[in-house]
């Protein structure tokens, strides 16, 4: 009978042991392939990531979102949340952003600031796409911009990046400490940034980016909701973690509740 | 499997009470781990659902766009991001447990022999006759609660081959991600807000299923059937 017992320890233990390896395995391969999501530590961060690993399985560069006729344009195309209430933003808005520049940096060989017009004069594309708020709307519109994969190639990304974080006129990281960012901040994977389909857009529906959308310039990850998308950009940011930003969730938007991964 | 998992000097025990089996271990476990996601999904709809209770048709709808059906409820926003949060491992756990269920169903043939309705019980004088019988509301005899009536039997098929398939499908047809690498799925529920409006009523259905289906069980004694339930054998004084 004890030897019975014993043996069955011996097995449990073994299993235990081969589950315990197996897990961290697991664990080590699916970072290592990018399917482990910042916010995987939130409250609910087991689910994020299940979700975040299964899409990024099934997606690759060349799953497209879809595209649509401009007879299928919305003609509402309902803004959430006002421009930011901020100074700078403000001066520059009245002068019709010609003091505006984009700053990119972090792990790049070139840390470069592009102006609107040097933005506009690189090769421009138009995408119909349809964008879907976390709320529930949604809607379709023409975007114009330059895909951000151009911009980070004259950058030149270097090799330990990771993500690209995206920050708004009311979240300036320039202050300093990049833990104390508030206000609209995001960030993307690799697969996102270099994507075809994503863009840096200055022109919605035929003209230049309205407020209510960011001008004058903003992300669409076309492949996530619209949520995704930051506005009013001032500075793109290449990093190998994210960890170091805000409380270290990817975004503001997990602090609030929301999933980091929107492709949902 | 554990269809055939009792012994049978299990079956009798006592003189004046008849235990018998009911629930096989697989029913069991996935009824409630369902039960449990199925709730958790349902608070959690609901919390992304009060952030826009409006449904559209077709691609797209916002405030503004001509919407099919105003909910009388207002916005209320600020709890959407916890219930997507939510909503999603709650699916996971959902989704898992319903493949165990099909594969592991189809293997004991639970399905055939207990939820296919036999030949000659699907005519409509049959039917008509199950329906009699529970609008009788009346605690079934000892044989009723040994097997499931006709109209049973279809509606936990309709539940499981039809309104979980298309609630999960037409979740999904939500997602960009997805749609990306199937556009196809959300072209067949006739656009991405159509594919909301779809899990929308097919949620009210499983809603009222399960609304009839406690009905059901508190008429047919709500302890001894939820007994049933979570130890697998039925009692009957």
């Amino acid at each position: 009978m004890s030897e019975i017992i014993t043996r069955r320890k011996l097995i449990a233990a073994g299993f235990t042991a081969a589950g315990a390896a197996g897990l961290s395995v697991a664990a080590r391969l699916a970072d290592r392939y990018g399917l482990i999501p910042p916010d995987h530590g939130h409250l609910f961060g087991t689910g994020e990531t299940v979700t975040y690993a299964a899409l990024r399985t099934l997606t690759s560069r060349h799953s497209h979102a879809r595209e649509f006729n401009r007879s299928e344009i919305s003609k509402i195309a309902p803004v959430k949340g006002a421009p930011p209430e901020n100074e700078t933003y403000h001066r520059l808005l009245a002068g019709g952003f010609a003091d505006w520049r984009l700053k990119i940096d972090g792990l790049v060989a070139r840390p470069s600031s592009f102006s609107l017009a040097e933005l506009k004069r690189f090769p421009s594309e138009n995408h119909i796409f349809h964008q879907a708020c976390e709320e529930g709307w949604s809607f379709i519109a023409e975007w114009a911009g330059v895909p951000l994969s151009y911009v980070l190639n004259l950058a030149g990304v270097l090799p330990p990046a990771r993500y690209v974080a995206f920050f708004g006129f009311d979240s300036h990281p320039d202050a300093g400490d990049l833990r104390k960012v508030k206000g609209k901040w995001n960030s993307i994977d690799m697969a996102d940034a270099w994507h075809p389909q994503t863009l840096l857009a200055y022109g919605m529906n035929g003209h230049d980016l309205p407020t209510g959308h960011g001008a004058p310039l903003r992300l669409r990850v076309p492949r996530q909701l619209g949520g995704k998308s930051t506005k009013y950009l001032s500075h793109i940011l290449v990093t190998d973690t994210v960890e170091n930003i805000g409380k270290g969730y990817g975004a503001e938007g997990p602090e609030r509740g929301f999933s980091w991964y929107a492709g949902i | 499997m554990a269809d055939t998992a009792y012994l049978p000097d299990l079956e009798i025990q006592g003189s004046d009470r008849l235990e018998f089996p009911r629930h096989s271990l697989l029913v069991r476990v996935t009824h409630w781990i369902t039960a449990l996601s199925f709730l958790s999904l349902l608070v959690s709809g609901i919390l992304i659902l009060i952030a826009h209770p409006r449904l559209y048709w077709g691609e797209t709808g916002g405030v503004g766009a001509p919407s099919l059906i105003d909910l009388p409820i207002p916005f209320k926003i600020g709890y959407s991001g916890w219930g997507r949060y939510l909503h999603f491992p709650s699916a996971w756990v959902s989704v898992a447990t319903g493949v165990v269920y099909l594969l592991v169903g189809l293997f004991t043939r639970h399905f055939k022999s207990n939820l296919l309705p036999a030949r000659r019980d699907l005519s409509w004088k049959s039917i008509w006759r199950s329906i009699l019988v529970d609008l009788r509301l009346k605690r079934p005899t000892k044989e009723e609660s040994q097997t499931y009536n006709v109209l049973q039997r279809l509606a936990y098929l309709v539940v499981v081959f039809v309104l979980f398939p298309l609630i999960l499908l037409s979740g999904l047809a939500m997602s960009p991600a997805i749609a990306s690498v199937f556009p196809a799925l959300v072209k067949g529920f006739g656009g991405q807000q159509s594919a909301r409006t779809i899990h929308f009523f097919v949620a009210c259905l499983l809603v009222l299923f399960l609304f009839v289906h406690i009905v059901m069980v508190s008429l047919a004694g709500f302890t001894s059937r939820t007994w049933a339930m979570v130890t697998g054998r039925s009692t009957h004084e």
